[in-house]
Formats: structure tokens, C-alpha cells, sequence
């Protein structure tokens, strides 16, 4: 019975994604071919001969209705097929395969280390709401919401790495210490580990450490300042009274008790903090030569070679919408009341 | 009239006037907002920010545009407070300039996606049914793309520079407002003066118009306040991706973009714009968080 109704619930929300997907789709089709002046030199770029231009214009469709050009889209997008990028030569779908393991890696210990630190600083914040301490959480998270990532990377090059060289510069992985390890999933310090080679996974963790640090700070201004805002309501429950009219130790009702319900809300912010993440890393990327997908994305817009900008846009806000339906899944399964 | 003749009619309880009123309820605001220190800090950010735009010309030491290559990456000093960049442009004069920019920007975007916003989230919220099934899809859908990528590739079809980078932001900043005014709307409309209105024989559109719009004001506000560091900052990224101001313009992301390449040996470069940047960014966040407990305690903690 219960889970019937859970079914029918994330059926409607499964409707709700193919909608938006859709959406994504018309939006960037849209960007792709009517918003330029010319799409046709924007995917062959300026210096194409006449004839390649007039072969890609046939190729794209150009010459019938924008409806069944959507259509083509459509289809070529579903079968997996994103165009071919000018820049690499490769086709789009191969590039983002090669490159997205280094974003997700860059992302995930971002994510880690912000919600490792956000959420007990949240908590504690909410317990000690108006103090010095609160004040201080609260400070560094607006920091968070006001510094321009792309420079806050220069500034921990410049200190971290140049100034006390405590971590690896820019790249993923130092000269050396390249195509030592074959790749199993992508991502390179867990992929020296499986394979035991603790040197590389070494160096490889000084490459990735910096840049994780400061997405994670961006996480972490977000994760605490939330979690601030669910514990405090928390706090204020009937129940948390109860637990301590019963004689429980404070560090039990706070963080076993009033944490414990207030993670419910918090899948939800940091699915979506993961999520900016992946956003921030365009900039990051670029900061610190990552090769991933942002700074794939930002390279091929510099080289106006839109296939490759436009499938890296459509995957990134796949993955948005897949967090969102995965947040909102795990919401309903943690939380009795929503289902 | 004296100061406290004008204190008395401004807290009076039985205000003869619209106005008398009107500016009692801003003055009792005012006085609550006083008593936040941070959000003082960030008003006087803000108000410092208007100044130095206004005034830039006076402030700047020297000429933002002029380049002098005999006095090229000179670290801070008397003559140049920031120091110089690699065409010996002075840093100083450039970060002020540079407040122009980015205020311009500010301004055109708010002033595009905050009645936008409005006018679809009041729509949607008013109308209900099929009207508000649709408005919100369209904006779920571009809730879904990450900002700042959208921005891109939107610039990218575009071409860079900055009023297509201020079209492109504009054009992925206006769903969340569309959402916070859609949540007003729905409860305004079942309010009895609404109902008075359309009894009155009032039409849709101007019910809309007239007496649901004005009503979501004021949480705009504060959500644009709110919003104006995330306008900043992402005008900022694409400056420093280069699609955003395009060269010579002071625009302070492509400042630290051009400072990149000089970050270990000439680091003054890129660190100006960079806590400029910042100080702005914390101003405007700090305001909107002191706005948001004085116009709408609804939100607030």
C-alpha cells in the first residue's frame, strides 16, 4: 500500500524530469541554432572553405523548418550522438567521457570536505546562536557568498603553493608521474590506489587538494548556514525538551537527536551545494589547468566551437536535474511524513 | 521644524496624511535596521561603492586608460597606490573606474529581471490553473541549468562583451524572482480588498498590475539585494573568461585575468580587483541580510 503510493509519487516526479529534460533540450537548441547569427559558421568556425560550409549546412539540416530541425536534435541527442567538436576533432560524447572523471573527482571531495566541516560548524553555530562563536560561522560563510572563486584559486596558488609549497601547482599530476597508471574509473588518485601505485596516488593528491579546498569552502558556506537554519528549528521542538527533561546528555539531544532530524532537510542542500559545485569548477578549472569539463566547456567557447559548449551544457544540467530527482527520492525515503 | 517636532510627527500614532504615514513606517524601519552593525557596514559599503562611481574621475589618480610602459609592474607606491599592470596602467585608478562597470551592470540587470520576474510570478500566482502549471515549468526548466553555464554558452551564441554578457545574465537570474513573487501572489489573491477590486469590475490585467505587483515588492527587494553579489560575481567570472567587458575597459575580473599570468612574481596585479570584488560582493550581502530582517521578518531567522 505504502509503497504503492510511493511508486505513483516518484512516477509523477519522473513525468516532472522528462518535462524538464525536454526543456533543457529546446533551451539548448534554441542557444545552438536560432539565437547565433550564422550557426552554420558558429559550428565550422571563420576560417572553413565554401565548400565545407555548404556540406555542414546540409549536414545540420539548416534548410528545413526550425520544428524538424528540433526533431533531428532530438533524435541525434537520444542515440547519444552530441556532434563532433572542431576543436579536438573527437566526437563531443568521447571528449566528455574523457573529462567529466576529473570534474567529478574535483567536485566529490569538495562536496566531502564542506559538508565534514559545514555541518558541524552549522550545529554549533545553532547551539550557541548570538555568541561570538555563531558570529564567526556566520561571518565566514557570507565571506563564502562574496569571494569570486576564480580569484580566491590564484590566491591559494600564490600563498599555498609558491609561497610555502605545501601543495602541487596547477595540472592534475606532475610531469614524471604521467600514463603510469591506466585508468579504470577516471579518477586518478583512486585509480593509483587501486592499482598500488602510492607515489602517484601521492602526487596526484597534492595536485588535487588545493582547488577541492576552495570549492569546499564554497560548499561549506552554503552546507553551514543551512544546517545553522535547520537545527535552530530543531532546537525549538517539543521533543528536544522532552529528551531533556528525560535527563539526556546535551551532546545527545543536540547532535544525536535534533542533527538527526535535521539531516532530512539537508540531503536536499547538499545535493544541490554538489550540484554548484560542478557549476564552480568552471572557473576553478580554469584557474588551475584542471582538465575537466569546465575547463573543456571554457576552451571550446573561446574557440567558438559550439557543439562541444553545447554538450558540455546539456550533460551538466542532466546532472542538475538528476541530483534534484535523486534528493527528492532520498527525501522520501528517509522521511516517514513525506510519503 | 525641529528635530524633535519631526521625530513626534514621524511617530505619531494618528497620522493626518498618506505621506505622514508613509514616512513613520520608514522611519520606525530605519530604526530597527540601525541597531544591526553588520548591516550598517554593508549600507556604508554600498553607499562608498555610488560614491566612488559617481565621483571617479576625481578619486582616480590617474588616467585608467593611459598606458606608460617605462613604468610597467611597479609594485604599490606613493605615486601608484595599487601599483601597475603590465602596460604600466595604474592599478588604483582602474579598481575605481572599474566601479562604473560594474554598477552599470548591476543596474541593467535589476532593471530587466526584477519587474520580469515580477510580472510572471504575479501572473502565475494570480491566474493559477493551466496559466501557472506552464509559467512555472518554463521556469523550473531554467532553474535546472547552473547559472553561470547557461550564461556562457548564451554569450558564446552571442559573442562576447559586455551588454550581451548583461543580456545573458539577465536571461538566467530572473526564475528565482518569478518564484518568490508567484509564493506572494498566491496569498494575496484570496485577500477581501482583491475580491472588493474585482466586485468593482476590475480586469484581470489590472488587478495584476495595480494591486498584486506592488504587493510583492518589497520581498523583491530584498531577494534582489540578496542577489546583487551573485550578479557581481558572475559578471565578474565572465569578465575573467573574457566574455564579459572586453579590453581596455577596467572591468575587475578581467583585471585578475590579465594579473593571472603575473600571479607569483607580480601578485598586486591580481589581488586589487580581487578584494575590490569582494568588498562589494560582502557589502551588498550584508545590506540584504539587514533588509530582510526589516522588510520581510517572514524570511528571516
Amino acid at each position: 500500500m505504502n509503497l504503492a503510493r510511493i511508486g505513483t509519487a516518484v512516477g509523477r516526479e519522473v513525468a516532472t524530469v522528462a518535462v524538464t529534460f525536454l526543456g533543457l533540450l529546446l533551451v539548448t537548441f534554441f542557444i545552438g541554432r536560432v539565437v547565433p547569427i550564422d550557426p552554420v559558421l558558429a559550428a565550422v568556425g571563420d576560417r572553413a572553405p565554401m565548400d565545407v560550409y555548404e556540406r555542414v549546412k546540409i549536414e545540420l539540416g539548416l534548410d528545413r523548418p526550425l520544428w524538424e530541425q528540433f526533431w533531428l536534435y532530438l533524435v541525434k541527442v537520444f542515440q547519444g550522438d552530441l556532434g563532433k567538436s572542431v576543436l579536438t576533432s573527437n566526437t563531443v560524447a568521447a571528449d566528455i567521457k574523457r573529462v567529466f572523471p576529473a570534474t567529478i573527482e574535483l567536485a566529490t571531495l569538495g562536496t566531502i570536505l564542506g559538508v565534514v566541516i559545514g555541518v558541524p560548524a552549522g550545529v554549533v553555530a545553532a547551539v550557541n546562536r548570538g555568541k561570538w562563536i555563531d558570529q564567526v560561522v556566520r561571518v565566514v560563510g557570507l565571506f563564502g557568498y562574496s569571494v569570486p572563486v576564480f580569484w580566491l584559486g590564484l590566491m591559494g596558488l600564490l600563498l599555498f603553493y609558491r609561497m610555502l609549497d605545501w601543495v602541487n601547482g596547477p595540472g592534475r599530476l606532475g610531469v614524471a608521474y604521467e600514463d603510469i597508471v591506466d585508468p579504470i574509473t577516471g579518477m586518478l588518485v583512486v585509480d593509483a590506489m587501486l592499482r598500488g601505485e602510492w607515489e602517484v596516488a601521492r602526487n596526484a593528491f597534492g595536485h588535487l587538494i588545493l582547488p577541492a579546498c576552495m570549492l569546499g569552502y564554497f560548499s561549506l558556506a552554503y552546507v553551514s548556514r543551512m544546517t545553522r537554519s535547520f537545527m535552530l528549528e530543531q532546537l525549538k521542538q517539543e521533543y528536544v525538551i522532552t529528551a531533556r527533561v528525560k535527563g539526556l546528555s546535551e551532546r545527545r539531544v543536540v547532535w544525536r537527536h535534533a542533527l538527526g532530524n535535521a539531516w532530512v532537510p539537508l540531503i536536499t542542500v547538499i545535493a544541490l551545494s554538489y550540484a554548484n559545485l560542478l557549476e564552480g569548477s568552471v572557473l576553478t578549472e580554469t584557474v588551475f589547468a584542471w582538465p575537466g569539463l569546465g575547463r573543456y566547456i571554457t576552451n571550446s567557447l573561446l574557440n567558438a566551437d559550439m557543439n562541444a559548449v553545447l554538450g558540455g551544457t546539456l550533460v551538466v544540467g542532466v546532472v542538475f536535474i538528476g541530483l534534484n530527482l535523486l534528493s527528492d527520492i532520498l527525501y522520501r525515503l528517509v522521511d516517514p511524513r513525506a510519503r | 521644524m525641529t528635530a524633535s517636532t519631526l521625530r513626534a510627527w514621524l511617530l505619531s500614532d494618528a497620522p493626518r496624511s498618506r505621506l505622514q504615514a508613509r514616512a513613520g513606517q520608514a522611519y520606525l524601519r530605519w530604526i530597527s535596521f540601525k541597531t544591526n552593525p553588520l548591516a550598517l557596514v554593508g549600507l556604508a559599503i554600498v553607499v562608498v561603492l555610488l560614491l566612488m562611481a559617481a565621483f571617479a574621475p576625481l578619486i582616480a589618480t590617474h588616467d585608467p586608460l593611459a598606458q606608460s610602459l617605462d613604468h610597467r609592474l611597479r609594485p604599490p607606491s606613493a605615486t601608484n597606490w595599487f601599483g601597475t599592470d603590465a602596460l604600466g596602467r595604474d592599478i588604483f585608478s582602474r579598481v575605481v573606474h572599474g566601479t562604473r562597470i560594474t554598477l552599470v551592470v548591476v543596474l541593467f540587470v535589476v532593471v530587466t529581471v526584477g519587474p520580469l520576474g515580477l510580472l510572471i510570478g504575479a501572473t502565475a500566482g494570480y491566474a493559477g490553473g493551466w496559466v501557472d502549471t506552464v509559467l512555472m515549468r518554463v521556469t523550473d526548466i531554467f532553474l535546472a541549468f547552473p547559472r553561470l553555464i547557461l550564461a556562457l554558452a548564451f554569450v558564446a551564441a552571442l559573442k562576447p562583451g559586455i551588454e550581451n554578457a548583461v543580456i545573458a545574465i539577465a536571461l538566467t537570474a530572473w526564475p528565482p524572482y518569478a518564484r518568490v513573487a508567484r509564493a506572494e501572489a498566491m496569498v494575496i489573491r484570496n485577500a477581501d480588498y482583491i475580491a472588493a477590486v474585482r466586485l468593482q469590475g476590475a480586469s484581470a490585467t489590472r488587478i495584476v498590475l495595480l494591486h498584486v505587483m506592488p504587493l510583492c515588492t518589497p520581498s523583491l527587494i530584498v531577494r534582489t539585494t540578496l542577489d546583487m553579489a551573485g550578479i557581481i560575481l558572475t559578471a565578474a567570472g565572465l569578465g575573467f573568461l573574457g566574455l564579459g567587458a572586453q579590453p581596455p575597459l577596467p572591468e575587475w575580473g578581467a583585471m585578475i585575468a590579465t594579473g593571472r599570468e603575473q600571479i607569483f612574481d607580480q601578485w598586486w596585479v591580481a589581488t586589487a580587483p580581487g578584494i575590490a570584488i569582494c568588498v562589494v560582493a560582502l557589502g551588498f550581502n550584508l545590506l540584504g541580510d539587514g533588509l530582510r530582517d526589516v522588510l520581510d521578518p517572514k524570511q528571516s531567522q
